[in-house]
């Protein structure tokens, strides 16, 4: 039976003080690895459970951790990832709310195995509440004088802080988040180089997501063996689903890793709202590639839904009934992402700008056949041809939906109005 | 033309506590410029909106360009380059949200208090706007008011819960 272990405590009010943290274990991971493990052993324990990435990607931790250069004069820095801004996810706020000082823990512990002694939290600005909450678990782990110089003897020193963010979806993408956090405009950096050699004031830099680093305090409690035991052993662990749109329990379930789909979407969230039927589903955030009825039959993890021309992404799971108007949803996804490309590379400026355009003439009935044939081609214009992934994300969703629902566009088309009089 | 010179008059400048605030901000960076995002929120904390002159204030401050610090301010959604009013309306309508209904929590916005999006009423009571996820669509439709979320919002709640505001 598995037991949630991220999310566990998150219903009681206490659970973000300190004292209650520490009387559940907390902190003993990050005093056991200070006090006798060396950063690479830390590494080598992460790289065991093989935790994978929760950000998006799915990259293994640990083998992230190597590559930052084991000796140079320059300060290393460790920043975890809480822009959560992906459509659909909402699951790092659940930790920065509930479970602060898991989140703090995983972040030091981090720090500790780059040999990095400054490590920034940076949230986005709308979480206001959790930005106050992970200060005040910083403030609380300073005075039981688990961070600043010396730590508890051990000659390692290590200042964390919060950074926020102010409103930028593109500050998710690491190097966005490094360029937010250096003061300026959230505009990603070509890579390489990457953040592990030159990141942060150009010193060598490791981005993790929140979920990510939770896990390591868990890791290093229980034994890489534990941590992989739950789930498929190439991308195994607890792992937070969000469940969103038109399901009748939405919210965060904690699950094995691998949980089917369609046991999340019918057992943990209750199946449709409103007893509807199913039209599609999107598994892993606004970006990734649509889902029909047939295919929901799937075991949630990066490898799994790869096979099946999807991805994991964030684990957001978006469920839309049979009344849900497919181009106006795919016209929504299209606002946000011309609302959010930063601007720097044309592609992705431009595609995004047509797509909602032409994508709104498709909605309203002004379109021709033809242009539905443009809205694909202008998708793989963009995709594989800008600085960062953002343009890949806008038109993944275009690609997928069209490959999937083509029909309902047509529908659209010929009609010369919403059949569905959608008004998302 | 008086009011300009009282405007001018009156320089801009961090309350004690702010000022406080500010060289704390600032030792958690190796360089001045990286607080600028930390500044700017507490600077629209305490002047309620971010102007001109509290860009050039900033900017002193920081010993940055005036043109850097306007830049990050007109990149980034959450600073207000106008006052916002007293409430101010964010209502998510990305997908999940507008799966849930937050259209109609707009159109019940413009209705009620008679002001489009990005417009604020002219008592300077209310502003809306509409903005993109805000991380919390398990609970959709969210409307977030000043920094506040309120979850799972219907019309009937928001009628009720704006009659609150004072
Ligand atoms: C456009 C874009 C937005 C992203 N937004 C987020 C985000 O909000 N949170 C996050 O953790 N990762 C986000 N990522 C992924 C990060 O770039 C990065 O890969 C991740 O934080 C690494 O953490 P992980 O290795 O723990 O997954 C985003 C990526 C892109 C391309
Ligand atoms: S792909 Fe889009 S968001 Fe990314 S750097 Fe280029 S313009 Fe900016
Ligand atoms: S879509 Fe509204 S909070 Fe995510």
């Amino acid at each position: 039976m598995f037991e949630p272990v991220l999310t566990k405590d998150i219903q009681i009010p206490e659970s973000q003080e300190i004292d209650y943290y520490l009387s559940r274990g907390g902190y003993e991971a990050f005093q056991k690895v200070i006090k006798s493990m060396t950063p690479d052993e830390v590494i080598e324990e992460v790289k065991a459970s093989n935790l994978r990435g929760r950000g998006g990607a799915g990259f293994p931790t640990g083998m992230k951790w190597n590559f930052v250069p084991k000796n140079t004069d320059k300060p290393h820095y460790m920043v975890n990832n809480a822009d959560e801004s992906e459509p659909g996810t909402f699951k790092d706020r659940l930790l920065l709310n509930g479970n602060p000082h898991l989140v703090l823990e995983g972040t030091m512990i981090g720090a500790f195995a780059i040999r990095a002694n400054v490590a920034y939290i940076y949230i986005r600005g709308e979480f206001a509440r959790e930005a106050r909450i992970m200060e005040k678990a910083i403030a609380q782990a300073y005075e039981k004088g688990f961070l600043g110089k010396n730590i508890l003897g051990t000659g390692y020193d290590l200042d964390v802080y919060v950074h926020r963010g102010a409103g930028a979806y593109i500050c998710g993408e690491e190097t966005g988040l490094l360029e937010s956090l250096e003061g300026k405009r959230g505009w990603p950096r070509i890579k390489p180089p990457f953040p592990a050699l030159e990141g942060l004031f150009r010193c060598p830099t490791i981005v993790n997501n929140v979920e990510t680093l939770s896990c390591v305090p868990l890791i290093i409690n229980r034994g890489a063996d534990w941590f992989k035991s739950i789930g498929p052993e190439r991308s195994p662990g607890p792992k937070l689903f969000c469940l969103s749109g038109q399901v009748k329990n939405p919210g965060v379930f904690e699950l094995p890793m691998g949980t089917n789909l369609k046991e999340i979407i019918y057992e943990h969230g209750g199946g449709l709202l409103n007893g509807k039927g199913l039209k599609a589903v999107i598994p892993g955030g606004s970006s990734v590639p649509i889902l029909r009825p047939e295919e929901i039959d799937v075991s949630m993890d990066f490898d799994s839904l790869a096979q099946i021309g999807s991805m994991l992404g964030s684990a957001g799971i978006i469920v839309m009934d049979e009344g849900t108007c497919l181009v106006d949803a795919l016209l929504n996804i299209a606002h946000f992402y011309r609302h959010e490309s930063c601007g720097q590379c044309t592609p992705c400026r431009e595609g995004t700008y047509w797509a909602e355009q032409v994508l709104r003439k498709i909605e309203h009935g002004q379109a021709s056949e033809k242009d539905i044939d443009m809205l694909e081609e202008m998708a793989r214009h963009i995709n594989f041809r800008t600085i960062c992934p953002l343009g890949d994300a806008a038109a993944m969703p275009i690609m997928s939906f069209l490959k999937k629902f083509r029909d309902e566009f047509v529908q659209h088309v010929r009609a010369g109005a919403c059949p569905l009089n959608s008004q998302l | 033309m008086a009011k300009q010179a009282t405007e001018t008059e009156k320089a801009v400048e961090f309350s004690e506590a702010g000022q406080k605030e500010l060289q704390a901000l600032l030792a958690r960076y190796p360089d001045k410029r990286a607080a600028l995002l930390m500044v700017l929120h507490l600077a629209q904390r305490e002047f309620g909106w971010i102007s001109q002159d509290v860009m050039k204030y900033i900017a002193e401050q920081l010993e940055l360009p005036y043109g850097d610090v306007y830049d990050a301010v007109s990149f980034y959604t959450m600073f207000h380059t106008r006052p916002p009013g007293k409430y101010h309306l964010q209502v998510c309508h990305t997908l999940s949200c507008a799966l849930r209904g937050a259209h109609q929590i707009c159109q019940h916005i413009e209705e009620k208090l008679g002001i489009k999006e990005g417009e604020v009423t002219p008592d300077g009571k209310f502003s809306f706007v509409k903005v993109e996820c805000l991380g919390s669509c398990g609970t959709a439709p969210v409307v977030q008011i000043n920094e506040d979320y309120h979850e799972n919002m219907t019309v009937e709640k928001l009628e009720q819960f704006l009659k609150t505001l004072k």
